[in-house]
């Protein structure tokens, strides 16, 4: 596989790179420490093209590739994996779904607002009795005339107080298991929607995580994603593309820890030295640059070979997978090179151990990526 | 309308200064960026870009590699590029520069409501030449320093950022204007601006496009016809921290005082 960037893709990751240093880094302890979702930093990235990178002009995307998506959360995680986590649920778990399943009409109603930024997307499939196993959906949907009628709750919903599109998933008919799950659109302004409490979280503190109530909420007829009965299938698929997102924002978060731990071990002078010049300094850092360089060829694997319209199931699996624990690994190894000052907050290694750890959770955990990987191995 | 900006290409002296014993700078030894002070004059070009819908022609002069730089500023929202690059231009000074600069804007064509902006001085000869003497040779109205641009008609009001003070002036078009970073923020490139930046109109003008102008003289550019020799260059010395007292306080103003006094300035 080819791993050299296009000239564009060598501009935007650098356009990225100032853009998180000089808008996204002097927030990250701010919006953590305040659990503060950062409206402000969405507003500027929605004008530079940042919240619909890799769609289509036509629908008011940037025009880009899935690549170039995938390098925006990765540059992002490196400073702020709140900010980071933003941009990838909007894009792979609200745009996306819209954008390869919606109708010609449901594209230019819901993409432009949500590519260009106005509007926020998010995506409801998990329930508090569907987590991993998320064919155990309790939401209901009953065709009402011209619309359903939706019942149920969802939770750990990225973006769901900011949020004002939704990808939602419910039952159309119980009896007929993950062939029973349809999705929808809901704009947070359908009566009988709401949104419920706001989680408190160990990381990723400024992103808004909350449950999302439906009460006799109206949706439209035309507002169903795909047909009746594909509901699964379409949060499969779309998972498989958050995936990459949120390997991505492993990668960013691991490669920000170390570039961090070099920074700090070529200045903490003890024992008349400066710690890197201890060789377990240098076995640690080069052996967590190894984990996080392995980390980007898998995740940049399998954004080309989603952009290339390859199957790319199995790479996101392992992207994600490899990314989200070695993200955990070595944040947790900066934090020690740190030592007592890893552990306090004048640092940000703490933060991003705490970041880190939610990867290997959301949008499946890592248990599951084992599950999808084996899968398609045929070991049964 | 059209608006012409001129960019420059310059080694990153924010880091270590890299200095070729024969006393000129080793760009190779250090990163190129665009000049920051053109940076602005970019964002005033584009800022009056949307409010007039002028075209942006951004021009600079420079060897091949200087494209990445202009489609840059093509992704940042200018319309076209130019780059002035032959080997009969390399090693000019400022006032070579100049010439061959103004030779390729009038290529382009200065129109009655046309505006050409630089940057104040590009950060690696600091000289501040370049912008004043292309108005010169073009025969422009000049306005340097410009902190503050208004537009109105084919009158521009702009304030000029002086050490000692303000100066306010009014300028019809054509003319000249460099740009100091107080003038504005530069935007980011855009996403889509970065995927297009390519398929955008990119022009190169070598020393065949333009030696037929009167300012094409063997004898005024390139190395031979740069009147500026360097004798030396050096890094400077860092200079120290310096001290900071901070308060209004009658003990604050008295340590000054004695500071100062002991130092033989007051």
């Amino acid at each position: 596989m080819d791993f050299h960037l296009t000239r564009e893709q060598e501009m935007v990751r650098k356009m990225y790179r100032e853009f998180a240093e000089t808008e996204v880094k002097p927030l990250a302890e701010e919006i953590d420490e305040e659990e503060r979702f950062p409206m402000e930093t969405v507003e500027k990235m929605g004008k530079l093209g940042m919240m619909g990178i890799y769609f289509p002009k036509q629908y008011g995307g940037a025009g880009g590739d899935v690549l170039s998506y995938a390098m925006c959360v990765e540059e992002l995680a490196k400073v702020c994996g709140t900010t980071a986590v933003i941009v990838s649920a909007h894009t792979s778990l609200c745009c996306a779904p819209i954008f390869e399943h919606g109708t010609e009409e449901q594209k230019m109603k819901y993409l432009p607002d949500l590519l260009s930024g106005k509007k926020i997307g998010a995506f409801g499939l998990t329930e508090p009795n569907a987590g991993t196993d998320a064919s155990g959906q309790q939401t209901t949907a009953v065709l009402d005339g011209d619309h359903y009628v939706l019942n149920g709750s969802k939770c750990f919903i990225t973006n769901g107080t900011v949020a004002e599109t939704f990808v939602v998933f419910a039952m159309t008919d119980t009896k007929l298991g993950n062939h029973g799950i349809s999705a929808f659109i809901v704009e947070k302004s359908f009566p009988g929607f709401s949104v419920g409490k706001h989680e408190k979280k160990m990381g990723i503190r400024g992103s808004s995580t909350c449950d999302l109530i439906f009460e006799d909420c109206i949706v439209p007829k035309e507002n169903l994603l795909g047909k009746e009965g594909q509901g699964f299938k379409i949060a499969m698929m779309t998972l498989d593309g958050g995936r990459i997102g949120i390997a991505s924002q492993a990668l960013g978060l691991g490669e920000g820890a170390v570039n961090e731990a070099i920074k700090y071990t070529q200045e903490r002078i003890q024992f008349k030295k400066r710690l890197s010049q201890f060789q377990n300094t240098q076995f640690q850092l080069a052996d967590m640059h190894t984990r996080m360089q392995a980390a980007q060829y898998l995740v940049y694997a399998a954004a080309m070979k989603k952009q290339n319209h390859e199957p790319y199931s199995m790479d996101a699996a392992m992207a994600k997978l490899f990314a989200a624990e070695a993200a955990s690994d070595v944040t947790r190894r900066a934090v020690q090179l740190f030592g007592g000052y890893g552990y306090t907050r004048e640092y940000p290694v703490e933060r991003m151990m705490r970041d880190a750890k939610i990867t290997e959770i959301y949008e499946g955990t890592s248990e599951v990526q084992r599950m999808v990987i084996s899968s398609h191995l045929g070991v049964k | 309308m059209k608006i012409i900006v001129c960019v420059k290409q310059v080694p990153d002296t924010s880091g270590k200064v890299a200095v070729n014993p024969d006393g000129t700078l080793n760009r190779a030894s250090m990163a190129a960026i665009t000049n920051p002070d053109d940076l602005n004059a970019v964002e005033a070009a584009l800022a009056l870009k949307e409010q007039t819908g002028a075209e942006v022609v951004v021009v600079s002069m420079g060897p091949p590699p200087a494209e990445g730089m202009l489609r840059e500023v093509i992704a940042r929202g200018a319309d076209r590029a130019v780059l002035v690059s032959g080997r009969e231009f390399g090693g000019s000074d400022t006032y070579a520069t100049s010439q061959i600069l103004a030779s390729a804007i009038s290529k382009i064509g200065v129109e009655s409501e046309d505006i050409v902006m630089c940057g104040r001085q590009a950060i690696d000869g600091d000289t501040a030449q370049v912008g004043p003497q292309i108005a010169e040779k073009l025969g422009l109205p000049q306005v340097s320093y410009a902190a503050e641009i208004k537009k109105d008609g084919d009158t521009l009001t702009i304030k000029r950022m002086l050490e000692d003070g303000y100066m306010t002036i009014k300028v019809k078009t054509p003319c000249l204007i460099t740009c100091i970073k107080e003038l504005n923020t530069p935007r980011y490139m855009s996403v889509d601006g970065i995927f297009e930046c390519y398929s955008k109109p990119y022009e190169v003008f070598d020393y065949n496009t333009l030696k037929d102008d009167p300012l094409i003289d063997p004898t005024t550019i390139g190395l031979k016809g740069s009147p500026t020799n360097i004798l030396t260059s050096f890094t400077p010395p860092q200079k120290g921290a310096g001290m900071m007292l901070e308060g209004a306080d009658k003990e604050t103003c008295e340590k000054l005082a004695g500071i100062l006094a002991a130092k033989h300035i007051i």
